[in-house]
């Protein structure tokens, strides 16, 4: 066996998307020495995919809007179950994380009197989101990685080196966590990985490790998320036992791309429609409009003609039910689609070409333009788009304490970012998830380096040892696929895989497929450990994806397992036997947890809104989502 | 529409490699990289290849298709007859890893040579308050995904590894560019980037701008005003003289 | 074919030993950019040292206006500084201007150093030669002084013009008539100004040196109409060549006698 690299470092972040880079930077700016640690090249992370715009009530364009305007918006778009503690802090602390992008050189689309110019989105009241153009999750990777680097030429000016405390591992990927001591004095001690680039494995001395690694959407057939998307951090917290939190959400957006075939599930952004873009069916109908739930009903337009003056006129009519929250559209889109009123290749219609100028088009939407123009050779400005549901986010996550980021039960264990839960509740808002990367990114970044200091103060600065035998146990399992024979390759198990999950547990779930869905997945487990792989350890995807797929299998468990268990209709889960919200269900998160190498799901008390949060809402609402004996405990003071 | 393809990859390492020939499957509306992959799938399970979003705005899956350097993911196999070979290579400026991948470190260490944003002193976030024609600009440089065809097919550090020292190639110069047009950065890196960066090795011969992805005009609206702007100070004795006289900056 | 990269240039490379794997006509451009600056080429110095044909009354050559030397021809000039001193073609001092404005041009320099000197011949074709400095260093360094060229040019189009307007004249010099050598002289003068204002440098000192547009809303409006008409500056550089080219062909035509500059009124 080769040499394996050894590295030591305070702060450990696994993931360079929007989250990790932010909990880097702030790592750093304590003075800690910080590694990043990212599958992909530095500045490639699945954040450069978010187009509509980071959603921060800054006011700039609607001055009535506020945190706790953010707040209600991000509570009823979560259907109530988020955790509350979390959307407070983010709505209160996002807007101070846009204003700091800019100071580190982003430049957002503005307003004409030079503020950040903010536009209007499903679910969101007010026109909220900072954009620039639909390249918005480009910028925000891009302005971050610029100030890492600008850390990292303060640190070449100090220390006469770039990396003294600030190193990014680019095509690295982590498949282990190490840990010390035993009992409750169990905590992290390190991690360990591999370079992709040559098969060379290194282990990690660090107090702290943060999880930013996004998704697990490469467990679905139809997906927006790229090969990364495999849910390794979610995995990786379940195997150091800890908790995840919220894991049947799974949210679909309704417009991916749903032709050429090979480009099935690439995003259509949002803005498509909040910009104008109506929806229709093989009949031309906006059929939206017969998909208004009574939950919604007071805030979305009736007519077709109101929902087109909102665009002008947004003080006196209501939106388009076209800027529903995502899961509503996507739940629509659905049901037209097997009533047998799609379009050809199995969609709906988006247009924007009716609707607004080509020239408009193409400056509020270049990269749409562009996307559809050189992937499917259609030209928006003159032809609708066909777009479908494809698979786009997890709102459930490792179960963290919202002001730090600490992962429940594992000290020096954080989470941030899509791996993260609770924040979104069953369904994030879009433009909730650039906030929360930036948000909660910073709080866990801040939170591990707390944690990192306390440790050190603790054990006079030494680091965590890592004993030979436990580095080399973990290079040991790395290597298996290699001498196995005759297991399948990797590629066709997570193609089948795959295939299980979309097809039965998928945007509509009923318990019949997900008792099949258990049972199927079940039998991967022994696929998944027969893997084998072929060729050497220099950049071999077919290893790095065996390596991966324990993860994919975890986090597909989990997800199947938890829809099961929860009885009812919310947001991003949809069951056929159970439509339809139930407030009892409202009162509990479902946690998984690995118990014996088996996924174990169990009913958690969902953390009570405290008063000052509550008021914000009204009673008619709360009596939507609360059951009755909450609803007569509310406080007194709230408005009845 | 299926037809079977004949690809021509590139395989080996930094020792030494070949063109291997491959027949293939291809469907309709399907791009180079999803052949690639095929192949990964069915044929060379060890192929190694470089990509992440396969839809254009991640810039990692850049290579040279029949020569040309493109995204493999924006590349349509219509594009090609159904009897032509199609040729995969990597990226031929900068050192091959294995097959398709290529180390692209040299960018993120001209990245490190290019000062940060530098805002003025005293500014709080928040407060900042810029025009939509003034970042209009700047804008259209960060719209870079970083895929580094530019700097791959740059002739300057393409046929001249020698220079890879003295030339930070054009998405960095159209970096400096970019900070030279922000509205509220403070710091003057014109003699940096004709010194350190070597914006004189920059013969406008727009081959960055031909393979740009992102259809960014990088030698028009980056290089070449920045040639101009670094002519005001270096190469310009009038503006020169005037410039002491009126004292003039922060225009 | 060029020979190959040696080994210690292309350390750690992929061995591809192809100059281009490009399967397309690249090599197309380049040589009917040689093919028609050469004939240019050869066409104007023919004309510039022939010293002759250039003015018929009231139509010069824009080869030869302004015609700065004694030696000039009757009635083409009447401001010689050079004197008589010049024994050469007068077309000689004057065709420095445009000489100098176009071999600095942006857009000539990328059309001359692709197809000329073949560094880069095309996009992703390995260049023959064994370094290069680009325009880091004498004399290349000297292309920095476009601007001047620009200037200089600015003024050579007002004299144009010029030309063009007392066109407007009969050959015995009254005014309010119309031939087909006014029209051609307009032309050559139009396109020689939309040459020079799509120009880089112009657009540069209209308004791109500025970091805030929004302060200056009148250059920034010179500078947007400025950059629409930058994008078709090389079209304007291959039009505005053909057009002096042409201007200069008709007037030799018409000065020796080959054709009648047909009046329209």
């Amino acid at each position: 066996m080769s040499e394996i690299e050894r590295h030591s470092y305070d702060v450990v972040i696994i993931g360079a998307g929007g989250a990790g880079l932010r909990a880097a930077i702030e790592a750093r700016s304590h003075g800690l020495r910080t590694a990043i640690i990212t599958k992909s090249l530095f500045g490639k992370a699945h954040t450069v995919m978010a187009e509509g715009g980071i959603a921060a009530s800054m006011g700039n364009v609607n001055s009535n809007d506020g945190w706790q305007v953010h707040y209600r918006d991000t509570m009823r778009g979560g259907k109530f179950l988020n955790h509350y503690r979390m959307a407070e802090l983010h709505a209160k602390e996002s807007p101070d994380r846009v204003w700091e992008l800019e100071a580190w050189g982003a430049l957002f689309d503005r307003t004409a009197d030079g503020k950040i110019s903010q536009r209007n989105f499903g679910g969101h009241e007010y026109p909220r989101l900072a954009h620039v153009g639909d390249r918005t999750g480009l910028e925000l990777i891009r302005t971050l990685q610029q100030k890492i680097v600008s850390l990292q030429q303060d640190d070449f000016k100090e220390f006469g080196d770039y990396e003294a405390r600030i190193r990014v591992f680019a095509e690295c990927a982590i498949t282990d966590l190490f840990f010390e001591g035993e009992g409750d004095g169990r905590r992290v001690a390190g991690a360990f990985g591999y370079w992709r680039e040559t098969g060379n494995f290194l282990a990690f001395e660090a107090p702290a490790v943060v999880i930013a690694t996004g998704g697990i959407g490469k467990s679905f057939k139809v997906t927006s998320n790229s090969w990364e998307y495999t849910g390794d951090g979610h995995a990786l917290a379940l195997r150091s036992g800890s908790t995840l939190v919220n894991m049947e959400f799974v949210q679909f957006h309704p417009t991916g791309m749903v032709w050429p075939p090979s480009v099935k599930g690439i995003l259509v952004t949002e803005s498509v429609r909040g910009d104008g873009g109506v929806l229709t069916n093989s009949e031309g109908r906006r059929f939206m409009f017969d998909y208004i739930p009574d939950v919604f009903k007071a805030q979305y337009a009736e007519t077709e003609e109101e929902g087109d003056r909102w665009y002008t006129d947004p003080e006196n009519n209501r939106r388009p039910p076209e800027l529903l929250p995502r899961d509503e559209v996507a739940r629509a889109i659905n049901s037209e689609v097997k009533a047998g009123r799609g379009s050809p290749h199995g969609g709906v219609f988006l247009d924007v070409s009716k609707r607004l100028p080509a020239d408009v088009i193409k400056a509020k939407l270049p990269s749409m333009w562009h996307q559809f123009k050189e992937l499917a050779d259609v030209d928006i400005t003159l032809e609708p788009m066909e777009v479908g549901p494809t698979c786009h986010y997890v709102m459930g996550g490792v179960e963290v304490e919202p002001d730090t980021g600490a992962a429940a039960r594992v000290p020096g264990l954080f989470a941030a970012g899509e791996a993260a839960g609770g924040m979104h509740g069953s369904n994030r808002l879009g433009g909730n998830s650039l906030s929360d990367l930036l948000v909660f990114g910073r709080r866990a970044g801040l939170g591990a380096a707390l944690y990192a200091q306390a440790v050190a103060s603790e054990t006079g600065a030494g680091r965590p040892a890592l004993p030979d035998a436990v580095v080399e146990a973990a290079a040991a399992k790395a290597l298996e696929p290699f001498s196995r024979q005759g297991g399948e390759n990797a590629f066709t198990i997570q193609r089948d895989l795959q295939q299980v999950m979309n097809d039965l547990v998928g945007i509509i779930r009923t318990e019949t497929e997900l008792v099949d869905a258990i049972a199927s997945l079940a039998g991967f487990r022994e696929r998944v450990a027969q893997v084998t792989v072929e060729g050497g350890r220099v950049f071999n995807p077919g290893w790095h994806l065996a390596l991966d797929l324990p993860n994919l299998l975890t986090v597909s468990e989990c997800i199947a397992g938890a829809a099961l268990v929860r009885q009812e209709s919310r947001g991003g889960h949809t069951r056929e036997d159970f439509p339809g919200m139930n407030p009892e269900w409202r009162r509990f998160n479902l946690i998984c947890e690995l118990v014996d190498g088996n996924v174990g799901v169990y009913k958690q008390d969902l953390p009570t809104m405290p008063d000052d949060l509550i008021s914000l809402f009204e009673v008619a609402e709360l009596k939507k989502y609360l059951t009755e004996d909450e609803i007569s405990r509310l406080p007194e003071g709230i408005q009845r | 529409m299926t037809y079977t393809a004949s690809m021509r990859v590139w395989r080996g390492d930094d020792e030494g490699g070949e063109l291997v020939d491959y027949e293939v499957e291809v469907n309709e509306g399907e791009v180079v990289l999803d052949i690639v992959h095929r192949l990964q799938a069915t044929q060379a399970g060890d192929l190694a290849v470089r990509w992440n979003c396969k839809a254009g705005k991640c810039g990692s899956c850049s290579a040279e298709i029949n020569g040309k350097p493109r995204l493999m993911c924006l590349t349509r196999m219509n594009t090609f007859g159904e009897d032509e070979v199609v040729t995969i290579t990597p990226l031929r400026a900068f050192p091959v890893i294995r097959d398709l991948v290529t180390d692209v470190s040299f960018n993120y260490e001209k990245a490190r040579e290019v000062p940060s944003f530098t805002p003025p002193v005293g500014l709080e976030p928040g407060d900042y308050r810029m025009t939509q024609v003034d970042v209009s600009r700047s804008q259209e440089f960060r719209k870079c995904i970083e895929c580094f065809l530019c700097q791959n097919t740059c002739h300057a550090i393409r046929d001249h590894e020698e220079n890879k020292k003295e030339f930070a190639g054009p998405r960095f110069l159209m970096r400096v560019a970019e900070l030279d047009m922000h509205p509220l950065d403070t710091l003057d890196r014109k003699e940096l980037a004709q010194d350190e960066l070597g914006l004189g090795y920059c013969n406008i011969t727009k081959c960055c701008t031909e393979v740009c992805p992102e259809h960014i005009k990088i030698t028009d609206n980056a290089l070449i005003p920045l040639k101009e702007r670094v002519a005001d100070v270096k190469y310009d004795p009038i503006r020169w003289l005037g410039s002491k006289i009126r004292k003039r900056d922060g225009l | 074919m060029a020979t190959l990269p040696d080994a210690s240039r292309t350390a750690g490379r992929a061995t591809i030993s192809q100059r281009t794997l490009r399967t397309d006509k690249w090599w197309l451009q380049p040589l009917i950019t040689v093919i028609v600056l050469v004939s240019f080429v050869i066409y104007s110095t023919w004309r510039a040292f022939s010293n002759a044909n250039y003015f018929y009354e009231p139509l010069i050559s824009p080869f030869y206006s302004p015609c700065l030397a004694t030696s000039c021809v009757e009635g083409s000039t009447n401001f010689t500084p050079f004197g008589g001193w010049w024994i050469l073609s007068p077309a000689l001092i004057i065709l420095i201007i445009p000489l100098g404005f176009r071999m600095t041009c942006y857009y000539y320099r990328k059309a001359y150093y692709r197809s000329f000197w073949q560094s880069p011949p095309a996009c992703a074709v390995s260049e023959p030669h064994k370094k290069y400095t680009g325009e880091t260093r004498e004399p290349l360094i000297l292309q920095n002084f476009h601007r001047y060229f620009f200037y200089l040019g600015l003024l050579l189009n007002i004299v144009l013009t010029y030309d063009a307007i007392i066109a407007f004249r009969n050959h015995d010099g009254e005014w309010f008539h119309m031939s087909v050598g006014t029209v051609v002289l307009l032309a050559n003068a139009t396109l020689l100004w939309m040459y020079s204002l799509s120009c880089h440098s112009c657009r540069h000192a209209l308004g791109g040196r500025l970091k805030h547009f929004s302060k200056h809303p009148v250059r920034y409006k010179f500078w947007t109409v400025v950059s629409r008409l930058n994008t078709r500056h090389p079209m304007f550089a291959w039009l505005s060549l053909f057009g002096v080219a042409l201007a200069d062909f008709y007037v030799m035509l018409v000065a020796q006698g080959t054709i009648q500059n047909l009046y329209f009124f």
